[in-house]
């Protein structure tokens, strides 16, 4: 009979079962039967590294970047406007998606854009506003979802406040960022189970940060809850501005190949990003913060 | 809602609670049809089902440091005894239950651990405190008593060539060198421990069957070890996997007798660690300041960090008895000596580099 558990085994019925229902055995077979049945099976990677990864490296001129890069069709290039008049610029250069950033922390808000979480809302209105307008796609971000470095823990309720209105505005997706990273698993659930309860987990992505070493943990428990859209940054690009010389935007490499152990789809070659993330740090003169680039780098025999 | 817990039940250990009558209720309800469990078993019926936000995580993990000997090991710097001896202490008063405090291999294979009868005399023992050491054979196992151990660690591997590179003998000839230590630490009253390597891969075999390592836990927990250590030791392990393994392991060694000994050479260990404490896993191994690259991958890391296993089994909620904070100046202090980077993100964000 093969690897049937011997529980499946001893069932009177099971011969029966097994006529009636050959997928039935075939699925108790599958060696990926834990994995299969409590994750998503494909997941879309929002690669940050150009902007939110070089940005905390270097920044470069966004005009010409969006005018030089070769787009890819079927490929999206969000950019990030801060306000209509980012917005226009961003559309005027070619953009044909932009982004948005609010915040769960009003200090944060005031200190990062200069402006309380309601006053930024009515900026990213406008913007959607006129997005919409011109069919342009709008995504959300919201910084400190797990933590914030002024004001230190954040209720869920107020990340769903603000996940909430990102979506309601029109922000086809709402990506919950552990700016400094200072989430764990426990953190991440509480703040998905409120979210979840106001926007569709199908328009929620999440974007963690590596600082603390957390960031694998909480996608992992993100995608058992539902969650199929993941941020990450080519080679961990782009530090924490709030702790020096510590690790920010967790690793592309490293998310996909967990992914891609676990079976499940992202449509990304492996390859092909260490070669992007080798390429940009020997640009930049610094060592990659992927560990499955190190390890790939050191000739680890697998 | 019975069935839909047995569904979360069956996600997760299929051997043990698949209920043919509640899964067949199921199959048949109108809610899913039959091909949908199977292929379609997505991220929404789990949602749906409530189950990912409720997998009970236990209320207590001990953590075994294995620093001071796995990670020491692995560092090219010797360390004088003297440091070994205040790091261990260090990490003593950090609140550690288990510290692997050195290693009676011979030090014509591993230097680093020419100093073992010195560092397991030095060390200040305290009180409810477990010091287990190293030892691959009988003639370790003597001399590692007669410096005091009180327990000492046995090294099995799942893989063939692996055993055969790294200890020069079959995966059963070394079982049987085992057999020999557990069975005089028995009759003197001394505590083994069992370690299972590339248990999630090898570097010479490549994958590695979740039957093999099952099998290899089996005998050493039949043979007297009182856990049983599972370690990815190229760190090439993900969650799926981990789980996979887990399952096949708990069939024949109770989960309490188990725990995992997870290397961050991909960045996989916490994630893999989340998954092992959600299938009941309560001992988790690690090594302060990530200490001990992979002998494997010249430069690329190995041991987890205990600092930011620390920091998200806190996190989390479960206690481990450890301060974190004495701990990082434990992970100052070893890093200093050694001239190194810590490994430990969690240092490297509280700056105690």
């Amino acid at each position: 009979m093969g690897n049937i558990p011997s529980a499946v085994k001893h069932c009177l019925s099971y011969e029966t079962l097994a006529q009636d229902y050959p997928w039935l055995v075939r699925w108790l077979q599958e060696e990926k039967f834990g994995a299969i049945c409590e994750f998503p099976k494909t997941v879309k990677i929002v690669e940050v590294g150009p902007r939110d990864g070089l940005q905390n490296e270097k920044m470069a001129d966004h005009v010409d970047v969006l005018k030089g890069i070769t787009k890819s069709p079927h490929v999206k290039y969000p950019v990030l406007t801060p306000n209509l008049h980012g917005y226009q610029a961003a559309v005027e250069a070619g953009a044909s998606e932009v982004a948005v950033f609010g915040s769960a922390s009003e200090t944060f808000s005031k200190k990062n854009i200069n402006c309380s979480i309601e006053e930024s809302m009515l900026r990213f209105k406008e913007v959607i506003s006129s997005a919409k307008q011109a069919d342009i796609p709008v995504r959300g971000y919201v910084s400190c979802a797990l933590g914030c470095p002024y004001e230190g823990d954040v209720e869920p309720a107020k990340v769903t406040e603000v996940a909430k209105m990102l979506y309601d505005l029109g922000c086809y997706e709402v990506s919950l960022g552990d700016t400094i990273g200072v989430g764990t698993p426990k953190s991440m659930a509480k703040v998905l189970q409120s979210v979840m309860k106001e926007v569709p987990s199908s328009a929620l992505a999440v974007h963690c940060h590596d600082t603390y070493g957390q960031a694998l943990a909480n996608i992992l428990i993100a995608l058992q809850m539902g969650i199929s859209v993941v941020d990450s940054s080519v080679a961990g690009l782009g530090g924490c501005p709030y702790a020096p010389g510590a690790s920010g935007n967790v690793s592309t490499e490293d998310v996909v190949y967990m992914l891609h152990g676990m079976g499940i789809e992202t449509g990304v070659n492996l390859s092909k990003v260490i070669n992007a993330g080798e390429f940009i740090c020997q640009a930049l003169n610094r060592r990659t913060n992927s560990k499955v680039a190190q390890a790939k780098s050191c000739h680890c025999v697998p | 809602m019975e069935m839909l817990q047995n569904k979360h039940s069956v996600c997760i250990a299929p051997v043990q609670v698949v209920d043919m009558a509640t899964l067949m209720r199921y199959v048949n309800s109108s809610r899913m049809g039959h091909r949908s469990i199977a292929l379609n078993c997505s991220a929404s019926v789990a949602r749906a089902f409530g189950v990912a936000a409720g997998k009970p995580l236990p209320a207590k993990v001990k953590i075994v440091e294995v620093g001071p000997r796995d990670g020491l090991q692995n560092e090219k710097t010797v360390v004088p005894a003297e440091v070994k001896i205040r790091l261990i202490d260090m990490l003593s008063e950090a609140g550690l239950p288990v510290i692997e405090a050195t290693s009676f291999v011979s030090p014509k294979w591993v230097p680093q651990m020419a100093d073992q009868v010195e560092v397991m005399q030095g060390i200040h023992k305290k009180p409810g405190v477990n010091y287990p050491v190293l030892t691959p054979n009988l003639k370790g196992f003597q001399a590692a008593v007669k410096a005091g151990a009180q327990e000492v660690a046995i090294f099995g591997a799942a893989s063939e060539l692996f055993s055969k590179k790294n200890i020069n003998c079959s995966v059963e000839e070394s079982l049987q060198r085992f057999e020999e230590v557990t069975k005089a630490a028995k009759e003197q009253g001394v505590l083994v421990r069992g370690y299972v390597s590339c248990v999630l891969g090898c570097p010479y075999e490549g994958k590695v069957s979740p039957e093999k390592v099952a099998q290899v836990a089996k005998r050493l927990y039949a043979m007297g070890c009182y856990e049983i250590s599972l370690g990815d030791t190229i760190g090439v392990g993900t969650p799926g996997g981990m789980g996979e393994m887990l399952e096949a392991v708990k069939r024949e060694v109770p989960v309490d007798a188990l725990a995992v000994h997870c290397h961050d050479t991909y960045g996989q260990a916490l994630a893999n660690i989340l998954v092992a404490l959600q299938m009941g896993i309560t001992v988790v191994d690690s090594s302060i300041a990530g200490l001990g690259g992979c002998p494997y991958a010249q430069g690329a890391s190995g041991n987890v960090a205990t600092e930011d296993v620390v920091y998200m089994l806190h996190g989390l909620g479960i206690q481990t008895g450890v301060d974190l904070h004495k701990l990082m100046d434990a992970g100052a202090f070893i890093c200093q000596f050694l001239n190194r980077r810590t490994s430990s993100k969690v240092a490297q964000a509280s700056c105690k580099l």
